[in-house]
This record gives C-alpha cells, structure tokens and sequence, in this order.
C-alpha cells in the first residue's frame, strides 16, 4: 500500500482520501500518523446523523438530503457533502453487503459528494469502531456536512448520539405498536424526528404516536428532556456556569415521502436551524469537548488491552481458564491472579 | 496489516433489466468473509469508476447480460485507469460468448463467468488473483 500525502487530501485528491479511509478502516500502522497530521485541520464540519430501523428508507433519506445541500444558496458556494454509510458485518462469516449506495444514484457525477460504505466489523452500536476517525480524515478535506447513516438500528444502538451534531431519527408506519416508542433508547437521541413513507397507510398513527410521545416528554421535564443529552457530562456543564443556561431545544417532526422528495426542503431548513442553535448556545463546544473525551477514553481502553494481551503469559492464561472450567475458581478469583 | 477485508465492487453497467445473477454474486463474495458494494441497475461506466474509486475496492465485478459487454468493458476499464485505479482487478460475469472471452482478456480482464459457474470458483479466484503467490 503506497503511502498517502495528507496534503493530497486536504487539497482534495479524491483517490488519496479513498487510499486513506481504507488505512484508517484496517487500523494500519501508517494511518496513526496520517490522522495525527491530519487532526488539526478537524472541526468545523457538521456532522449529520440518520439512524432508525431497517427499512425506514434512510439510504433514500441521505439521498434527498445531500442533494438539497448541494443545491447552492443565493450566492454561496454550496457546502461538500461527504457521506459514511455503514451496514452490518455478518458475524459468522466477516463479509458484509453494502447496498446502501444503491438509492445513492442521483448523487453520481457530483464532485461537491463522497459517497464511502463501511462494514461495521463487530461493532454493536450502530457504527464501526472506526467511523469517528473516518469524520476526521474527511472533515480535514473540507467536507462541510458530514452525513453518517448507521446501520439499521433498533432501540438501543446509540452510539451515533455521541458523534453526531445533529442525529435524525427516521420512522415509517407499520413498523410496530405504540409501546415501541415508548420503549427506552432511539427516540431519546433524536434532535429532528422524521415519519417517513408518508404515503403509506397508518402514516398518520405513526406521526400521532410519536408526537404523544414527545410532548409527554417535552411536558414532563422540558429542559432535560430537550437539552439533558447535550449536557449529559454535568460537572462541565455547571463548570461553564457563566454561560446563560440554554433555551432547549424541541426535536421537531417532520413527515415525509423521501423516495418523492416531499418535505425535505423543511426539513433541510430545521437541520440548518440545529447548527445555528448549537453554534449560539455553545452546546457546539460541549458535545465536542464530549465526543473528543469519548474518543480519548476508548483509545486509551484499546492501548491498555492490547498492551495487556502483548504481556500477557498465554501458558498461565490457558491453566486458569481451564481451573475456572473445573470450577475450581470464579471469574473474578481468575482475575486477581492474571492481574 | 491483519484487519486488512477484501472490498469487491458488484456493478452492472447498460440496460439489463434484472439483477439475480449480480446478488448471486454479491451474496457468496460475502459468504466468503469479503466486503461486497453493490450498486444497482443501470450504471454507467463513470458511475462505476466513480464508485469503485470512492470504495477503495481491490476488485470490480461487471455483471452484463445484454450483450453490450464489448462497449461496456472497455469503458469502464478506460474510466477505472483515468480515476487512477489501475491496480484494480477486473472480472466479467454474464452472458459472454466464447468468441468474445479472448478480447476481454486482453483488455485486462482476469476472467470471464458463465452460467452455471460455481460461485465457489469466483471467491476461490478472487484470492487468486490478489495474492497470487499464495498458491
């Protein structure tokens, strides 16, 4: 693998980017470097999450929503749309099919794009291990909006929450019954709800659903509710005390039709309206302080395993597990004596 | 580099109006521990390089069934060399005459499937073809 320039792709190579994400993805030795060069030039794009269920049409959804960005505004150049599609890794074999880009279609040809599967490889929180350092490698090529879709997620794969600026949760009717919603995990991390496939019959019972849902927790606790994920770290968010507590935000919902094209110019305009809201309220500045301190755990976490398992005596790590097969020690009397 | 996956672009260029044969394909390259992007009906030869570009794939599988295959090849081979993904491996599945395979090869294509082939061999000679001095 030939070595990859990081001005090459802070000036835009396309092929150079590619050859990078794939380092980054195989956890290649040269990539560290590569990412430690290309780290300062990070931080200003957007950084876009679609999560929901499988078949909520969000390949469809990223597709409408990278074209209206590029659709330039009055006389600004409009923004590059970089695109990060992961889907599941088969757990039995290591494969993975990705097939998000097939509703992609309409972004060919536009250099202002740049459409990248990733498999998620083991990963179980809806992205790979490795989809924040590919934000990095394309936010340091100017990418302006970062648009990540997770794979298909069901309740609990949150992970986008903690990545994302902004993460819109995609819905669609007849996908279960109401307790669904009131179940713990996705809804909660959505700054914008979309109902898509509105359209379709029960379109209107899965919006009205929803909406209870919302307002029962708007109406509840209003300011944790709307703003509790974006200050969910509490001791740097009393620490900056000096700022003005922010007003919260309320997820707008959306309905829509995606595969028509029908509502995405609002919804487009309320995504714009999440950044400026960030931007003024500082939570901007938070949930990145938040993310890079996340990023930093999980990179010592890692360093720390692997440096364990480099020293580890493989010979007295197989004669405890089999002692703890025989019941002669528990899980943790193992653990005392490894460590 | 161990995390290192094979990635294989499944792509069908012109006008074909079905795709089993292409997910066939795509499904077994899976089976057998690879990465498999696949792009739908209707590409045109830019759009495949475009996306085998942005993929970083070690491998382009064109499915054609309708006989555009001695247009379609050379085109998308062109367009994959001027994105400059010259080292990419190329294979043609579909409905190909005998006469037609020896061109395709010269073009740089490493092989060329039938119906009927064992979806077996076309993993099988994907290794082969990326490391050859495995075998």
């Amino acid at each position: 693998m030939p070595k990859v320039d990081p001005l090459a792709i802070r000036q835009g190579d396309r092929l150079a980017l590619s050859r990078a994400l794939t380092l980054v993805e195989n956890n290649a030795p040269e990539s560290r470097e590569l990412q430690s060069a290309l780290f300062p030039f990070t931080g200003t794009a957007h950084l876009i999450g679609v999560t929901g269920a499988p078949g909520t049409g969000k390949s469809t959804l990223v597709n409408q929503l990278a074209k209206h960005f590029r659709l330039a505004e009055d006389s600004k150049p409009a923004p590059k749309v970089a695109i990060i599609a992961v889907d599941p890794t088969s757990p039995f074999t290591g494969g993975a099919l990705l097939g998000d880009r097939i509703r992609m279609g309409d972004l060919s040809g536009d250099k202002g794009i740049f459409i990248r599967s990733m498999a998620s490889r083991g990963a179980l929180g809806g992205l790979a291990h490795n989809t924040a350092a590919f934000v990095t490698v394309l936010d340091s090529a100017g990418f302006d909006l970062i648009i990540i879709e997770t794979v298909g997620a069901g309740q609990a794969e949150v992970d986008i929450a903690s990545l994302a600026h902004t993460v819109i949760v995609v819905e669609a009717p007849g996908l279960g019954d109401d307790i669904q919603a009131i179940k713990a995990g996705i809804l909660e991390i959505a700054d914008i709800l979309v109902v898509n496939k509105a359209d379709r019959p029960g379109a209107d019972n899965t919006a009205r659903a929803l909406r209870v849902m919302l307002e029962m927790a708007q109406g509840k606790n209003g300011l944790r509710s709307a703003k509790g994920k974006h200050a969910f770290n509490s001791k740097q968010a009393s620490g900056s005390s000096t700022q003005p507590a922010a007003e919260a935000w309320l997820p707008p919902m959306h309905t829509i039709t995606a595969t028509e094209g029908k509502g995405i110019d609002a919804l487009v305009a309320d995504i714009q309206r999440h950044a400026d809201y960030l931007h003024s309220s500082n939570l901007w500045q938070q949930k990145e302080a938040t993310r890079l301190r996340r990023d930093l755990e999980a990179l010592i976490r890692d360093t720390l395993v692997h440096k364990w398992r480099m020293e580890l005596d493989q010979q007295q790590f197989e004669s405890v597990l089999s002692d703890l097969l025989q019941r002669k020690y528990s899980p943790i009397e193992a653990l005392e004596t490894l460590m | 580099m161990a995390d290192k996956k094979i990635r294989v672009l499944i792509a069908k260029p012109g006008l074909d109006g079905h795709d089993r044969g292409a997910k066939v394909i795509a499904r077994a390259l899976r089976d057998a521990g690879m990465e498999v992007i696949y792009t739908g009906l209707r590409q045109t030869p830019e759009m495949i390089a475009e996306a085998a570009l942005q993929e970083d794939v070690d491998v382009v599988g064109l499915s054609i069934l309708s006989g555009a295959h001695n247009a379609l090849v050379p085109a998308v081979i062109d367009k994959l060399h001027q994105s400059g993904m010259q080292d990419v491996k190329v294979f043609v599945g579909g409905i190909i005459p005998e006469t037609d395979i020896p061109n395709l090869l010269a073009l740089g294509v490493y092989a060329v499937y039938g119906p009927g082939t064992d979806t077996q061999t076309v993993a099988a000679d994907i290794f082969q073809a990326l490391h050859p001095s495995d075998n």
